[in-house]
């Protein structure tokens, strides 16, 4: 055991100075590294947003096959169908809310910990963040996928091959991009309390001794 | 620049706990002052304000009278970046229960302060990995906190609290969570870092152990310093006490 440490960081025990900001990399780069090893406990955060825009995505496609208008009965169940649509996109939102306030709380210690070793409170902030979006769009995007396949397989069942020309492909197109990105939207929105609770965890939570 | 004398000075340190009606004195009036590269021990018997000093020193919790001064510097005046910048920086933290970051491997755990640091990538690894080496653990980098022991653990955390150099390194309890063999050479190792590499280290312990290696022992009683004993003092004590010397 040798105790010769050569590398000496500038600054180091002399004066004070501010802390640096790291840049997104950074943030990036631990948020990543994060989700992979807790991929089970993200894949349970995610799943109310894939549920969510699966159904959403359903709901969408079906829309994109002709309905006769004058039927007005199936007009007004489109409708309806989209308007559950939405309602389901907002339990979603709580939802999602709900698994990142947890995934916060059983965080506590390394939050605090991490504010030991030097982290700023918008680091953290942006831990979460990317953290969300990330499992939002990559969510969003499955989900949009299970609801459409789920649609066209439907529709090939009943109908065949009827209406799924070159424009049905481009709406479908359309319609992921749309998935998606109200998918990362809601998200994004349902991280904002879980991520300022995390930025105002006191380093001390580092000591405590539960969870 | 100037060699402060006294890492760490507190003046008339208060802790107020308020639950419900009962008013709590964590800490009562602490005065005291670490001169640089000392090994001090912090004891007294549970709930004594320990954890409560430790929290004050750290710049982890704000007391409610007195002050604390890091090199010099009070600790009031610093704002949030600047106390980021003196934990990232002047102090590191040693925990009871190691507080390794679960998902990152013992290389990226000592690195992480480097990164906290904005020290170049290469240069945090290189670093991390001559630390690692320094506690014994050079075998063990790319392990994950669950995959090591506990004192393997306690091994990381203290590489990591020397990673970007600090003046204090801040020990609450370290050898709490291990068996005694582990936790002699969690102690053995402490005080070797502190000889060779002249980091003050301040930790709070049950552990008798600890008196052997310290210069300085403060006792704590009810949030107020009942004692101070010098090394010379300590020796013949333990040595009567365990009734043999280490
Ligand atoms: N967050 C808190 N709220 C209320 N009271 C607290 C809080 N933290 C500590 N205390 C009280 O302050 C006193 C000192 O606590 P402290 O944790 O500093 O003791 P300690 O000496 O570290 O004890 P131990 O050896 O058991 O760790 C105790 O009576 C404790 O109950
Ligand atoms: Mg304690």
């Amino acid at each position: 055991m040798s105790a010769e440490v050569p590398y000496r960081p500038s600054g180091a025990g002399d004066k004070i100075q501010k802390q640096i900001q790291l840049p997104f990399s950074k943030a990036w780069q631990i948020s990543l590294q994060g989700i992979r090893i807790r991929w089970a406990r993200s894949l349970i955060t995610a799943s109310g947003i894939f549920l969510g825009i699966a159904f959403f995505s359903f709901v969408r496609t079906a829309g994109l096959f002709p309905v006769n208008l004058a039927d007005k009965e199936a007009v007004a169940a489109a409708n309806r169908q989209t308007w559950l649509a939405i309602m389901a996109l907002l339990v979603c939102f709580v939802g999602i809310m709900n698994a990142m306030l947890m995934s916060v709380t059983e965080r506590f210690k390394e939050i605090g910990t991490m504010k030991c070793l030097g982290a700023l409170d918008n680091f953290v902030v942006k831990l979460f963040f990317i953290e969300a979006g990330l499992m939002g769009i990559l969510a969003s995007f499955l989900g949009w996928l299970m609801g459409w396949l789920i649609m066209v397989l439907l529709h090939l069942i009943s109908k065949g091959v009827e209406g799924m020309g070159g424009a049905f492909f481009g709406s479908s197109l359309k319609e992921m991009a749309v998935s998606v990105m109200i998918g990362a939207t809601i998200t994004m929105l349902a991280a904002v309390p879980p991520a300022r609770r995390a930025a105002k965890m006191p380093p001390v939570a580092a000591l405590r001794s539960e969870i | 620049m100037a060699a402060h004398e006294y890492v760490v000075r507190t003046k008339g340190l208060v802790k107020i706990y308020t639950m419900g009606e009962e008013v709590l004195r964590a800490l009562n009036g602490v005065d005291l002052d670490i001169r640089r590269g000392e090994y001090i021990s912090i004891m007294g018997p549970s709930g004594s304000g320990k954890s409560t000093l430790f929290n004050a020193i750290g710049g982890l919790d704000k007391p409610d009278e007195g002050s604390v001064f890091i090199n010099d510097v009070d600790m009031a005046q610093l704002d949030a970046r600047e106390l980021a910048y003196l934990r990232c920086h002047t102090i590191g933290y040693i925990f009871q229960t190691f507080n390794l970051i679960p998902v990152m491997t013992a290389l990226e755990n000592v690195t992480l302060p480097t990164v906290f640091a904005g020290a170049p990538t290469d240069q945090g690894i290189e670093r991390g990995i001559e630390l690692l080496n320094l506690v014994g653990l050079g075998h063990r980098l790319h392990h994950r906190p669950t995959q090591l022991s506990g004192g393997q653990q306690q091994r990381v955390a203290i590489a990591r609290a020397l990673a970007n150099n600090p003046s204090i390194i801040l020990a609450d309890e370290p050898t709490g969570n291990l068996d005694l063999k582990t936790g002699e050479e969690i102690i053995e190792l402490l005080r070797l870092l502190n000889r060779e590499q002249g980091v003050t280290v301040i930790s709070a312990t049950h552990d008798y152990k600890m008196v052997n290696v310290s210069d300085r022992v403060v006792w704590i009683r009810d949030g107020k310093i009942a004692k101070i004993e010098e090394r010379a003092n300590i020796d013949i004590q333990v040595g009567q006490m365990a009734g043999e010397e280490h």
